[in-house]
């Protein structure tokens, strides 16, 4: 037929690749996406971040046609769900084991892609668009928190909507905006009802799927951090160093799913709460306004950053500033900038040296739990390191990122607990190591001696 | 290295998990009845006749009652008093406005209290109730008359006092004072809580302590024998309380057994399958 477009299939599948590329979509992304053959056990996050995804999305649905969006009803709906609906109570652990997990196994993912620089040219997008899916899980995982409205629902939702109002000028209005109400209330929990169930999801949807398309656009890394598009290929153009992702990795991938399941289970059958840590104690009392906790902690994936806001007292802001100023003469003085940025990136750091003391800290100390989040953002530029590999780089730099996660589980820790000046000073120090292994990665991280990186990627066959 | 890494996260993690047990009155453990439908329905009629009356379960209908073994007849005849249907949820008539004033408080939903009692990283909230049951002493001072160790000034008077038996309370407490001339001391203060509530309180200053604060309490029972049929009854209600919070805990576990055998069975598959394809990869 004039004006078709040929295509090699045949049959209904034919009929459909002359009108959508469903092929070579499937042959783009999964039977001829070639995957570097070295993928090791840190390979099998990403792909798991996806099931959770999906379990989180299928179980959301069930459970918003038994859950009311309605102060007054939602903790009972919730119970009601648990006992009432048929398998509701699987439904419901499903989704609040879900939630914990997806930030297991986005740590996780997120911690590979550090270990082998999977963030370093040409990757800076496949990196950010990451990082923008890791935000959107931080709002959907707090605007869902609140919809138990169990006393720790409402008080956390209350600490961190008014951190908005430490914002200088705008800040009072814009928490009340947030909220809908002075205080969180009904208006408050059928916004975030909405957000949780509709616009972050459309939005994280699209980012993952953007976050895959820019993966096999450049191709994976692998845990030698050697580009295998650039290695040895056969006659037919493919790399000697890739397999094809289907079904090599699909199958592989299916062991991990296996593995996580087994975890997954093993919780929500035996322990859903976790020791008080998924499912939080507190939020089994009804969400009282009159009746505020004695200690109010965030759930544990957010306490890290909580850790960073409450070390931001007015104290730690002259070593703040401190350091702020330092920075600014060593820009001047040894920085790698040009022309007129060498002067302007120094002053914009003397300006922040003063207002981080001319601002409350209360501020300053929402914008290092926020900027802690974001500094990930420039990672890709921040990493001189000649090598993406932590296996060709230094030992020394195997033992930073060691003190790196320790730093991270102790911040976590940290902020789980009501505050006392010793763990003030723990989080403080944590704080100023978090922000140096960022801040200073373009001076350490081309320091030391580093081996010599293979040309082909390092594999045992079993 | 990174096998290392993991090892030292993994330690770290349960050092925490250890730490996070706080402190507080410390709480017996209750025996464990989850599994006992004798226990757990005897809890269910003191429950129905003593704390029903002013704590609702809201969550909870009557005929639930029927996973620990009871009949819609044996409801309706042994549990239920006024003319509800065995469908109905175990609501309360008193107003909370009312409770307010007569009580100073409204008494808690009890549904899922067993679960908003437990501790973080700690004991179980059956444990809790079962220390708190067992912790009531008389107290003039109080506006019901009565006190407990492990809710202090607690609202609620002590409505299963018949069942215990009169009871009379010693406490002992070490704690740092200041002492002559400014130096640090130590002092004991004992307490003794009659039977009828009134307290004589006794202070010493102790020399030569080298010790931490600290504060033991000790009951004597008139009735020792009504006292131990009393602690049985607060197991089978605290284990009644338990099952309430989670109904279908039971069933998840046994379920979760066959789930896990199944993944179990799975990941060998997935593992075999993996392997065939992967053995001609060099």
């Amino acid at each position: 037929m004039a004006g078709e477009k040929h295509v090699e299939t045949t049959g209904l599948l034919g009929w459909v690749d002359r009108r959508f590329p469903a092929t070579a979509t499937w042959k783009a992304h999964l039977s001829e996406y070639y995957a570097p053959k070295n993928f090791n056990f840190w390979y099998f996050f990403g792909s798991l971040a996806l099931l959770v995804l999906v379990i989180q999305i299928t179980t959301g649905i069930f459970l918003v046609m038994h859950y009311k969006p309605d102060a007054e009803r939602a903790f009972q709906s919730v119970e009601y769900i648990m006992r009432e609906v048929p398998g509701g109570w699987l439904i419901r652990y499903m989704h609040s084991t879900g939630a914990s997990m997806f930030f297991v196994v986005v740590y996780m993912h997120m911690l590979r892609g550090l270990f082998y620089g999977s963030y370093r040219k040409p990757r800076e997008l496949v990196w950010i668009f990451g990082v923008a899916i890791f935000l959107c899980l931080m709002g959907e995982a707090f605007f869902g928190y609140l919809l138990p409205w169990g006393q720790m629902s409402y008080w956390g939702a209350q600490v961190i909507v008014n951190l908005f109002s430490a914002i200088p000028f705008i800040g009072p209005d814009l928490a009340i905006f947030i909220r809908g109400d002075y205080v969180v209330s009904d208006a408050t929990l059928n916004r975030f009802f909405a957000f949780h169930v509709i616009a972050i999801p459309l939005v994280l949807v699209g980012l993952v799927a953007a976050h895959l398309v820019a993966l096999h656009e450049v191709g994976s890394n692998n845990p030698d951090g050697v580009e295998i598009k650039q290695g040895p290929k056969d006659r037919f153009g493919r790399p000697l160093d890739g397999v094809p992702f289907h079904p090599y990795y699909t199958v592989h991938d299916i062991v991990g799913v296996a593995g996580f399941l087994i975890v997954f289970a093993a919780i929500v059958f035996f322990g859903p709460e976790m020791g008080g840590y998924f499912l939080e104690y507190n939020n089994f009392i009804p969400a009282d306004s009159l009746k505020t906790p004695p200690h109010i902690a965030p759930v544990w994936y957010f306490t890290p950053f909580y850790s960073m806001l409450r070390a931001t007292t007015d104290d730690f802001t002259w070593v703040l500033s401190g350091a702020a100023l330092l920075g600014a003469i060593a820009l001047f003085f040894k920085g790698n900038f040009k022309g007129v940025w060498r002067v302007i990136v120094p002053v914009i750091l003397v300006a922040v040296a003063v207002l981080l003391r001319v601002l409350d800290a209360k501020f300053w100390g929402v914008v290092a739990m926020g900027g802690t989040v974001v500094i990930l953002f420039f990672l890709p530029w921040l990493d001189h390191s000649p090598v993406k590999s932590i296996r060709y780089r230094p030992d020394w730099h195997k033992v930073l990122y060691a003190i790196f996660m320790i730093n991270f589980v102790v911040l976590g820790y940290v902020g789980t607990q009501p505050p006392s000046p010793a763990l003030n000073l723990t989080s403080q120090i944590g704080t100023l190591y978090y922000l140096a292994f960022f801040l200073l990665m373009p001076v350490w991280s081309r320091l030391g001696t580093f081996k010599p990186v293979p040309d082909r990627v390092v594999f045992h066959a079993h | 290295m990174i096998k290392k890494l993991m090892v030292a996260a993994a330690m770290m993690l349960a050092c925490t998990a250890a730490q996070a047990a706080e402190g507080g009155y410390p709480l017996d453990r209750a025996p464990d009845r989850s599994n006992d439908m004798a226990a757990l329905q005897n809890g269910a009629k003191l429950f129905v006749n003593y704390c029903l009356n002013c704590h609702a379960a809201s969550s909870m209908r009557y005929n639930k009652l029927h996973d620990i073994g009871l009949t819609d007849e044996q409801i309706t005849k042994n549990l239920m008093f006024t003319g509800e249907k065995v469908g109905d949820l175990m609501t309360v008539a008193m107003q909370p406005k009312d409770a307010k004033k007569w009580f100073g408080t409204t008494p808690p939903d009890l549904s899922v209290i067993a679960r908003a009692k437990s501790q973080t990283a700690g004991q179980p909230g059956t444990d809790y109730i079962y220390a708190y049951l067992r912790s009531f002493y008389r107290d003039t001072s109080r506006p019901t008359g009565w006190n407990n160790l492990v809710y202090p000034n607690v609202s609620m008077p002590h409505v299963l006092w018949e069942r215990q038996g009169p009871r009379e309370l010693t406490t002992v407490a070490m704690h740092e004072v200041e002492g002559k001339g400014g130096e640090p001391g130590w002092e004991r203060t004992t307490t003794v809580y009659d039977a009828q509530g009134f307290a004589t309180v006794k202070k010493e200053a102790v020399e030569h302590f080298h010790g931490s604060e600290s504060f033991n309490a000790t009951f004597k029972a008139s009735n020792p024998a009504l006292t131990a049929q009393y602690d049985n009854d607060a197991a089978d209600l605290s284990a009644f309380l338990t099952w309430m919070a989670e109904p279908v805990a039971q069933f998840r576990k046994a379920l979760g057994v066959w789930v896990l055998l199944f993944l179990g069975l799975f990941l060998v598959v997935a593992m075999r399958l993996n392997a065939s394809y992967w053995k001609h990869v060099r």
